[in-house]
């Protein structure tokens, strides 16, 4: 089933959109549990892997893409649905529908600083638990110190 | 026993044990929190980052062609792969058809390469579990493999091989020459690995019904690649969304059948390991019989700069489903670059079908899962 089916059997749930062009199902933060229950359940679309989850800084830290790959083993067929979300702003965690979604959710928390409503336990994955900041966004900074150990910055001092 | 579900209860006769991030077990640089009530895991939590190095921040700096090197160190075992998966990503964004020849020789690098990954997957799994003698018989054999990556491209690990648009150096027919001979010898062998390991009663009973990985409880977890095939699902994508050329060979796809204990055990995960290097054998045997000429280095763009856009795009790998998220806003280096790790979702299920093994037998479950934590931890 292509995009455009797929939009056909969840296109009743308020705050979904079709991107024709760009061939992806946009939902807003608040839409997006039940949109991804009707994705795993509905007998149609049987979406049983949740194969990614991206976080992406829009430009200037202030607005956020979330980005999810989702596949049908059985229906062999692929949605990639996306949700834009202000700075602060919580999303729905998905790990209750799809365990693979626990770690990527971390993930994102750690990179990019976002936060998951009813995860499990949300904190850092890749990173150390006393890390400051989030590296991914656009406006990370390196700090100077790093438990007392200075950070070169200055590229002589490698290249 | 009285096992505590809940982690902030913590019963008397509770212990945390750590095992790594140094220990020759783990395959790398992994902690495992291991909370045992005697012998028995009631839990167990993955610890990584310990071989964090930055490559989606590096990404974003890095044009496209200097990406490569850095997906090569992503999974050290298998580079090929990663830098075919990178590859085949960026020639999606930039919307390039390739000459036939650099498919055909893709095909049957990625296809040694499964080889010698899977051959560390054994041996090492084989080592966990106490056999000393099939180590090293399968390091000498992937030492061949090694051998023909040396004499195809001068490297042994990390490859810088398959650039986007094309591969670095054509092949000569010595090397066609040298891979038949390899592949000849290299049957044989997998006759030996079977009396030596795969029929092995000691290795049975230690891997046989131990850590049973249902099939929805890995899909549930987004398990891949030949553990998930061990629990029985039928999900390969060279069949099932064929890529590159893998439509034009005719191979099997092998799951697990439960033929020692259950479906989804240990054992399971091993044997799907075993009987995908005979498929991988078949595969280089057809594309060497119709490898195509031409020209290499036709396609290959002088200038990478995709159009503004997004793709994601999958491979095979040999540990699973290697996922690149890249999004391009028309400059020469990525916007964002995403990878999913197969090995970090593989590794996230141990929590749950290890729970209430014995700590040996954990061992033998993350051997089973064959993680490497370079890609991991990325």
């Amino acid at each position: 089933m292509d995009s455009t089916g797929i939009f056909e059997i969840i296109k009743s749930i308020d705050g979904v959109d079709l991107d024709v062009e760009s061939n992806f199902i946009s939902a807003s933060p608040d839409s997006l549990l039940e949109l991804a229950g009707k994705l795993k359940n509905d007998k149609a679309l049987d979406f049983d892997f949740l194969m990614c989850i991206t976080a992406i800084d829009d430009g200037d830290s202030k607005s956020f893409t979330i980005v999810y790959n989702f596949h049908s083993n059985k229906h062999s067929h692929s949605c990639e649905v996306r949700t834009q979300l202000a700075l602060e702003e919580e999303i729905p965690s998905l790990s209750d529908l799809w365990k693979a979604a626990d770690w990527h959710e971390r993930e994102a928390y750690d990179m990019m600083g976002i936060l998951f409503k009813g995860h499990p336990d949300l904190k850092r994955i890749l990173l150390p638990q006393d890390w400051e900041g989030y590296p991914l966004r656009k406006d990370y900074q390196v700090a100077d110190y790093y438990h007392g150990v200075p950070i070169p910055k200055d590229k002589s001092y490698w290249e | 026993m009285n096992k505590s579900k809940d982690s902030s209860i913590v019963s008397i006769d509770e212990m945390v044990l750590n095992m790594g991030p140094q220990h020759p077990s783990t395959h790398g640089v992994l902690r495992l929190k291991i909370h045992t009530d005697g012998e028995v895991v009631s839990k167990i939590e993955p610890v990584i980052g310990y071989l964090h190095r930055c490559f989606e921040k590096h990404c974003e700096n890095l044009s496209y062609e200097q990406i490569v090197p850095f997906t090569d160190r992503c999974d050290y075992l298998a580079s090929m792969h990663m830098d075919h998966a990178y590859s085949i990503a960026v020639e999606k964004l930039l919307d390039i058809e390739l000459p036939e020849r650099v498919e055909y020789i893709r095909v049957i690098i990625a296809e040694l390469q499964r080889i010698a990954s899977h051959l560390v997957a054994i041996g090492t799994f084989g080592l966990d579990v106490g056999a000393i003698t099939p180590f090293t018989w399968t390091i000498r054999d992937r030492e061949r493999v090694l051998d023909l990556f040396e004499a195809l491209c001068g490297a042994r690990l990390l490859y810088n091989y398959i650039w986007p648009g094309g591969v670095s150096h054509d092949l000569s027919p010595k090397f066609i020459q040298h891979t038949q001979e390899f592949l000849d010898y290299f049957e044989t062998q997998i006759f030996e690995y079977n009396e030596l390991l795969t029929g092995n009663k000691i290795f049975i009973e230690r891997t046989a019904d131990v850590g049973v990985m249902p099939s929805d409880v890995a899909v549930n977890f987004g398990v891949t690649g030949p553990s998930l095939r061990g629990s029985g699902v039928d999900y390969d994508l060279r069949k099932t969304q064929p890529y590159s050329i893998y439509d034009k060979f005719d191979f099997n796809v092998p799951v697990g059948e439960g033929k020692m204990g259950t479906v989804g055990d240990s054992w399971d995960r091993y044997w799907v390991r075993m009987v995908e290097m005979e498929e991988s054998i078949k595969i280089i045997r057809q594309a060497i019989s119709s490898l195509p000429d031409g020209d290499v280095h036709s396609a290959m763009p002088k200038r990478i700069r995709p159009k503004k856009g997004e793709v994601y795009s999958r491979y095979e790998s040999a540990r699973g489903d290697v996922g690149f998220f890249i999004q391009s806003n028309g400059k020469n280096i990525p916007m964002r670059l995403k990878m999913r790790s197969p090995a970090f979702c593989n590794l996230s299920v141990l929590g749950e079908i290890a729970e209430g093994w014995m700590i040996s037998d954990v061992i033998t479950i993350l051997g089973s899962l064959d993680i490497v934590l370079g890609e991991i931890d990325r």
